[in-house]
């Protein structure tokens, strides 16, 4: 559904990724994973149509993203649902009217239809009762859910998480994993996630690709669990590793 | 590109077993799942009623997306739980193409509708949906078990009197604590006794002093330009074209070269100032800084105060010179005078105390306009909206604040007859 080609984004004339290539296929939970600071949030802002790569395709549906016009781009976004980082909530409109504003914009529906709606993706992530407080009132966990539910607005095909589960709870983290999983068997949704959280990605990506800072490109490709069962490169083992409760030892022992 | 599929339709076991062909074109490979593989017309949602012994069947048919074919109205969902009467109600999604939250959201109307506001409660049979949005609507009914906020109470006349009384007077508290607080920290940091730093006060100096050159060059030789030719205009009838020297230096030293830099530097500068404390708070820099105990006065205020109190009066000595110059130009091109005649009864004019005033005014205004920035700044809330009206009230006040004060120097110096 996704394809990505020889990729290189580029920040300020400096290099972060280069090369990628990776698919993701439809109704697949895709994990881009790596250290931190290898550029993982790039890649996923040059994904959303945020930050124009320097060399490389992204195909949608088999349509070149960055090829297209603008006005054509602006309709393929309509299918993402994104969180951000920090949630990027707007700041000057309740958690309701943050999950209301995409469909005010992008639909006919009359309000209580809206309001309906609203309840029910704020229902998903548990925050009911946080629907007509203001961002700056909002813990970071809510703040997190509260972008959660506005990513969910549209009922987008393409689900863009970045960090979803950086700040929350372990309970509300595996409410997440759960909830993120119903959408892709329920609604069909593909989700690529960015995470380091390794019992989610574990959990629940059933694909992925493995970024790395220093050559700064794709060095594995599989999902989570086939990398950390099979992969041998040092930085994917230290990656997984830190997840074990146990340090291994010697190769071939095995708890 | 369509796939015909036969599907089957069971009746319920209790009314025993009819086998019905029901032939449906699907696009979409798999059951629930909404994605064709290219766009098709949208089949128009459908809730057909059949009628059992026990149970009404609502039969949910077509595609049910939110954003295509919307959402059913309050009036639909309780004409259907009317229709189902004494029985049961029981759904039946076999014939459901395309689903999303739209589902979701009708049977939670009708999970809703079903208790309150009916003498009896109708029982809502939902195994006939499918498995995913059966989960769904577990998530979403976990999520409603918290109670709704309460509306907050609005409050009568006199407490909202009331309250306005106390913010104004927490305001005037707050604002003379301020005034009190620089002139001690003021003090204390001359004698580098407080966390200050060098730095910092060249760096608030650069901007708010020569950064603002060109501004204050524009705004004072146009405005020195404009009196000489108003007065030049009207003098020139009794034959008294010299008299626009003292008009034009007597007006810009006392009281025009003064404000307009002050105005000028509470629209560039006190916005600024408000507007960066104010996003600094946002982000919670200002807690960083009050944690580590770096009194944040001493560290972001004061360098403020101290670039704007000792660059206002250098600032008004220079617009003093452009206007008078500006007053210069324009006289020479439309009075018959010569250079040295306008500049004799120039220097006679603006003898010492108009300078005196002058600085002494555009000292109190550059710390008003600075004080009033930063406090409004701190007091700012964190959204983004609260920056941009941190900003406008910074330059408000100080533009408001500026003219009041000059109305009282005139005051004073009027009664003290200089």
């Amino acid at each position: 559904m996704i394809e990505v080609r020889n990729l290189t984004v580029e920040f300020d004339t400096r290099v972060i990724q280069r090369d990628l290539s990776f698919s993701i296929r439809r109704g697949s939970i895709f994990a881009i994973m790596g250290g931190s600071g290898c550029g993982k949030s790039t890649v996923l802002k040059a994904m959303i149509g945020l930050l124009r790569p320097s060399s490389g395709a992204i195909t949608v549906d088999g349509e070149d993203y960055w090829v297209a016009t603008e006005a054509r781009r602006a309709s393929i976004s309509r299918r993402f649902g994104v969180l951000f980082q920090s949630g990027a909530l707007w700041s000057s409109m309740t958690v309701a009217e943050n999950v209301a504003l995409p469909l005010q914009m992008f639909t006919s529906l009359a309000a209580a239809a809206i309001a309906g709606l609203v309840e029910i993706k704020l229902s998903f992530v548990g925050l009911v009762a946080a629907a007509s407080q203001m961002p700056a009132e909002l813990s970071g966990g809510m703040r997190k859910r509260a972008a959660l539910a506005r990513a969910l607005a549209l009922d987008p095909e393409i689900l863009l998480f970045d960090e979803p589960s950086a700040g929350l709870d372990p309970i509300t983290s595996k409410r997440l994993d759960e909830l993120i999983l119903e959408l892709s068997k329920g609604f069909g949704a593909t989700v690529v996630i960015v995470s380091h959280e390794l019992p989610s990605l574990f959990g629940i990506c059933d694909d992925g690709v493995f970024l790395d800072a220093d050559t700064k490109t794709a060095i594995a490709h599989g999902s989570p669990r086939a990398l950390r069962d099979t992969c041998d490169h040092p930085t994917v083992r230290a990656f997984m590793e830190r997840g074990r409760i146990d340090p291994v030892r010697s190769q071939g022992s095995q708890s | 590109m369509g796939r015909m599929v036969v599907r089957f339709l069971y009746q319920d076991a209790y009314v025993g077993s009819v086998l019905r062909q029901h032939a449906v074109a699907e696009q979409s490979t798999d059951n629930g799942l909404k994605h064709a593989e290219q766009k098709q017309m949208s089949d128009p949602p459908g809730w057909n009623l059949e009628e059992h012994e026990l149970a009404t069947v609502r039969r949910l048919a077509g595609d049910w997306i939110a954003c295509e074919t919307g959402i059913r109205s309050a009036a639909e969902v309780a004409r259907i739980l009317d229709e189902a009467g004494e029985k049961t109600l029981r759904l039946d999604a076999s014939s459901l193409s395309r689903w999303d939250s739209a589902l979701i959201a009708f049977v939670k109307m009708l999970r809703d509708s079903a208790r309150t506001g009916r003498a009896r409660a109708v029982q809502i049979d939902e195994s006939g949906l499918p498995d995913a949005a059966r989960r769904l609507l577990a998530l979403a009914a976990a999520g409603t078990t918290e109670a709704a906020s309460a509306s907050v109470p609005h409050p009568s006349l006199t407490t909202r009197v009331g309250e306005a009384y106390f913010d104004a007077w927490s305001k005037t508290v707050a604002a003379a604590a301020l005034v009190g607080e620089t002139a001690l920290r003021g003090t204390a940091a001359t004698a580098h006794r407080t966390r200050t730093r060098g730095v910092d006060v060249l760096q608030c100096v650069r901007e708010a002093g020569a950064g603002a050159l060109s501004i204050v060059s524009i705004v004072n030789g146009l405005v020195g330009a404009i009196l000489a030719f108003v007065g030049a205009v009207q003098l020139q009838r009794f034959g008294a074209g010299i008299y626009v020297a003292d008009l034009v230096g007597i007006a810009t030293v006392r009281e025009m070269a003064a404000i307009g830099t002050a105005i000028v530097l509470a629209g560039r500068t006190g916005g600024a100032y408000a507007a960066q404390l104010a996003t600094m708070q946002g982000n919670e820099e200002i807690d960083a800084l009050k944690s580590l105990g770096i009194p944040v006065f001493d560290f972001l205020v004061l360098p403020r105060i101290a670039a704007l109190v000792t660059m206002t009066p250098l600032l008004y000595l220079y617009g003093c010179a452009v206007g008078l110059f500006g007053g210069y130009i324009v006289s020479m091109a439309t009075l018959d005078l010569t250079s040295a005649s306008f500049l004799e009864e120039l220097r006679g004019a603006v003898a010492g105390t108009q300078f005196a005033i002058g600085l002494t005014k555009s000292l109190a205004f550059g710390a008003l306009v600075a004080l009033t920035g930063c406090h409004i700044g701190l007091r700012a809330g964190r959204s983004a909206a609260d920056v941009g009206r941190a900003a406008t009230e910074a330059v408000v006040a100080g533009i408001v604040g500026v003219i009041a004060l000059d109305a009282v120097f005139a005051i004073c110096t009027s009664s003290l007859g200089i």
